[in-house]
């Protein structure tokens, strides 16, 4: 049964052109990416596009995939730097509008005061660096052990457990402000 | 504490669901990519889409038609897709972790007949669709455990394959990495954890293994390309400046010893070089001889020299906002200006998030242009290499007028994404451009992500040299007072090759030039490519050579094997050397017997001690006991006029790593 064999069997059949592998894998994964996603930038719709763009890519990124780590874990990682490359895109986009004017300043501060309202789950993680909410987004969001979390975005193991660490400091200072 | 996570973690688990309409449409999109890709080996389907205008696409076209392999064609298609400017570019700052090489190649379909080249092979997949999404560096796919580098087993780092074969050797693979963990991390506070993953050092330096002593009776042939690189000193010189010895990987010695000028005797007649051969005692070895080989170049009648265009390609992503970067570059093409006349053009590209021409081809004299477009330049941005590239060589061809010299030059902090992952794509790139006639010149700025290993390679292919800029002062010697020599080539693929005499020398050992050896056949193949010498400059080469007899012999004898041929001949050697005069295509040779009885210059000696402070630095087990005070004493009796000072510089660094070593 196809169902039944494992990610790595089916990602080297796709990698060498088995279509009925690549569906599988993606049916099987969809999910998977779409839910880290969310949990990377917080927004459904964001979430959606990027999902697309990266099945679109899947293909193509799947010929270099060598089954050094496990499919999951590639996947996270290719999920990872998508994310990456699209808050960059949206920093560059940020930055080039920086200067437009009163028109401009005006409609940051309403973004800034929309913000303000956004539920604690957001405002938590806006609290967080983005290599925090990473971090935060695969051990918490997907249950990865700190060892698997530092094989996806590329740290040592200590460097994640800091990183925990550094979360639950903020997540206390937070509680603190608040109370 | 732990209440706090829990709750994160539950509202981490409670995001919504996948849309199964967005779910169904992704996987058709990727499913038809998938195809796409199956079918991309297609030859005979024609390209129904063919970008109208191709004119613009033909310098990425030329490159498409050279590269073949399936991660150099992932490679440049995003080159293709920034093109189309659907792309999305990894994080330059925030992270340099893991990245996967993510390229993703959209079909790639052979185009109709109008375009192909006959002369492409038949496999050459030419792109004419964007890319859907995404690009990555080069130089990430060589730092991080990507996959498409991953597999490339460490190469040597010699160019001694046919330019333009895209079986080249790969001077990256072999890039150390052990570079990262040994560079200037260790100036963070090891309390200050934090900063070690968020700020990795991500310099990778190009060397190989210092050469062995080599037993003449078995290999009496030793053969090089000159190099008249010196990023090397600089970088050493950054390094213990910042009080730290450099990494071994960085000290590659005959560029260090290439790094001062020396005053050989000057060529006569038509001759581009003179050749001047010392034989000495070695300085470290009383039982050695050293064999000093030097190369002056001729300085051409710099009134009538050709003009120039250059088309300076900017790196100003973010990395370069630091001061000892784009500001330093900006000072040191300011120095530049006057040197150049009027006849001389210069265009300005820019390449980060957006690649543009920052300034047309303008007349060097109207200096107020290009200052004022120089200023302008702000770093900011990612760096996006593909576009800047293709458009400054677009802007040299566009530039270039009969009898002109042609040069891009290429300044950047390492960081470069020159939207073309495989090295060897990049390396073919440049070389066919030089070929063309355009050659290209590497600076290098600032520490921390200098790519060294790729700047050499950049230069090596291009026909140039990769110079690193620390100061201003370093600028003032590689633009001012040295640039001629940087510009103008006079002896193209200089090679070297000297055949021991086994009855005078037993075992010799070439110091330095590790990254430039050549396979003895390669001496006559002219396609093999080989270092520049530019006018006035000088290269220096040095052998340390054992008689037999010696007791410094490191290796005994054969019991087995016939003793070698002995001949009466006083030489030690035969030196052969060839060069191509620029802009032709088959070499010349020139040949010098390598006799005993000279008197040793102070230049000579001067290069001797600067021979030995590197391997110094590098540990060479073949100075025996000798150490830093010799070295420092034999430079500072060498040391001559100096009316630079580079040589005091040099002895006060030497001072310098005397005390760092301790």
């Amino acid at each position: 049964m196809l169902m039944e064999t494992d990610d790595e069997t089916l990602a080297r059949a796709a990698a060498s052109g088995d279509r009925s592998a690549f569906a599988t894998l993606l049916h099987r994964h969809y999910d998977r990416i779409f839910g880290l996603a969310c949990r990377l930038t917080g927004s459904r719709a964001e979430a959606q596009d990027l999902t697309q763009d990266i099945c679109a890519a899947l293909p193509a990124k799947l010929q270099g995939w060598r089954g050094q780590s496990r499919f999951t874990t590639w996947l996270y990682r290719v999920t990872v730097n998508a994310t990456h490359d699209m808050r960059r895109r949206h920093a560059t986009r940020a930055r080039a509008s920086a200067g437009w004017g009163d028109w401009e300043l005006a409609r940051q501060d309403e973004i800034a005061v929309q913000a303000a309202a956004l539920d604690w789950l957001t405002a938590a993680m806006q609290r967080l660096s983005p290599e925090l909410r990473d971090t935060v987004a695969l051990v918490l969001g997907e249950d990865l052990t700190q060892a698997q979390a530092g094989e996806v975005l590329g740290v040592s193991e200590g460097t994640v457990a800091w990183r925990m660490s550094e979360v639950k400091k903020r997540l206390r200072a937070m509680a603190d402000k608040e109370a | 504490m732990t209440h706090d996570l829990d709750a994160l973690k539950s509202a981490l688990r409670s995001l919504p669901s996948p849309d199964p309409a967005a779910k169904s449409a992704a996987v058709a999109l990727a499913l038809e990519n998938f195809d796409r890709l199956q079918g991309s080996t297609d030859l005979t389907r024609l390209s129904p889409d063919r970008p109208p205008q191709a004119g613009f696409l033909n310098g990425v076209r030329r490159m498409l038609t050279t590269l073949k392999t399936r991660p150099t064609l992932a490679a440049t298609t995003s080159a293709a897709a920034l093109l189309f400017g659907v792309f999305v570019v990894l994080p330059n700052l925030e992270r340099p972790g893991p990245v996967t090489v993510t390229e993703i190649a959209p079909p790639a379909r052979p185009t109709d007949d109008a375009l192909a080249t006959p002369a492409a092979p038949p496999a050459a997949p030419k792109t004419d669709e964007p890319a859907l999404t995404d690009s990555t560096t080069a130089k990430r796919a060589a730092a991080s455990d990507s996959a498409v580098m991953t597999d490339t087993a460490p190469a040597p780092m010699m160019p001694s394959q046919p330019l333009g074969s895209a079986a080249a050797t790969r001077p990256f693979a072999n890039a150390p990495r052990q570079a990262v963990a040994d560079g200037t991390v260790r100036l963070i506070a090891p309390a200050d954890r934090t900063f070690l993953p968020a700020n990795p050092d991500t310099e990778a330096f190009a060397n190989a293994p210092a050469n062995p002593v080599i037993v003449t009776a078995e290999q009496p042939v030793s053969t090089f390309s000159v190099d008249v690189d010196t990023a090397s000193y600089a970088v050493i010189r950054a390094s213990l400046n910042a009080g730290q010895l450099p990494p071994r990987n960085a000290v590659r010695v005959e560029e260090m010893v290439n790094y001062f000028p020396y005053t050989y005797p000057a060529p006569t007649g038509d001759a581009p070089f003179a050749t001047t051969v010392t034989v000495m005692p070695t300085p470290w070895n009383p039982d050695t001889n050293l064999v000093h080989i030097a190369l002056q170049g001729q300085m051409p009648a710099i009134t009538d020299r050709p003009p120039l265009n250059l088309v300076f390609l900017i790196d100003t992503s973010g990395s370069m906002g630091e001061p000892a970067k784009l500001p330093l570059l900006i000072q040191s093409l300011s120095l530049m200006l006057p040197q150049l006349r009027a006849q001389d053009r210069i265009a300005i590209v820019a390449y980060a998030g957006s690649a543009g021409e920052v300034l047309p081809p303008t007349a060097a004299s109207d200096r107020n242009t290009i200052l004022r477009a120089l200023n302008s330049l702000a770093s900011g941005g990612s760096t996006a290499g593909a576009e800047g590239l293709t458009l400054a060589y677009q802007i040299a061809d566009g530039m270039a007028a009969d009898g002109s010299v042609n040069r891009v030059i290429l300044a950047t902090d390492g960081d470069f994404n020159l939207g073309i992952a495989d090295p060897d794509a990049l390396k073919t790139f440049i070389a066919t451009q030089a070929d063309k006639g355009t050659y290209l010149s590497v600076l290098g700025f600032g520490r921390g992500n200098l790519d060294d290993a790729t700047m050499q390679a950049l230069a090596q292919n291009g026909n140039g040299t990769a110079s690193y800029i620390d100061t201003l002062s370093e600028a003032q010697k590689v633009l001012v007072d040295q640039l001629t020599g940087a510009l103008f080539p006079i002896a193209n693929d200089v090679k070297v090759q000297v055949e021991w005499n086994p009855a005078q020398v037993a075992e010799y050992r070439l110091i330095g030039y590790e990254t430039r050896a050549l396979d003895r056949k390669d001496f006559n193949n002219d396609h093999v490519d080989a270092g520049e010498i530019g006018a006035g400059l000088q290269v220096t080469a040095l052998y340390e050579v054992t008689a037999p007899g010696s007791p410094a012999l490191l290796n005994d004898p054969l019991r087995y094997t016939t003793t070698p041929q002995t001949t009466d001949s006083p030489e030690l050697g035969f030196l052969r050397l060839r060069y191509k005069a620029p802009g032709n295509t088959t070499s010349t040779l020139i040949e010098t017997p390598v006799t005993p009885g000279q008197t040793p210059t102070d230049d000579a000696r001067f290069a001797a001690a600067i021979a030995a402070f590197g391997q110094l630095l590098q540990h060479s087990p073949y100075l025996q006991d000798w150490n830093y005070d010799q070295a420092i004493a034999l430079a500072t009796q060498s040391k001559g006029p100096d009316p630079f000072g580079y040589r005091s510089e040099a002895i006060t660094l030497m001072r310098l790593a005397q005390s760092l070593s301790r």
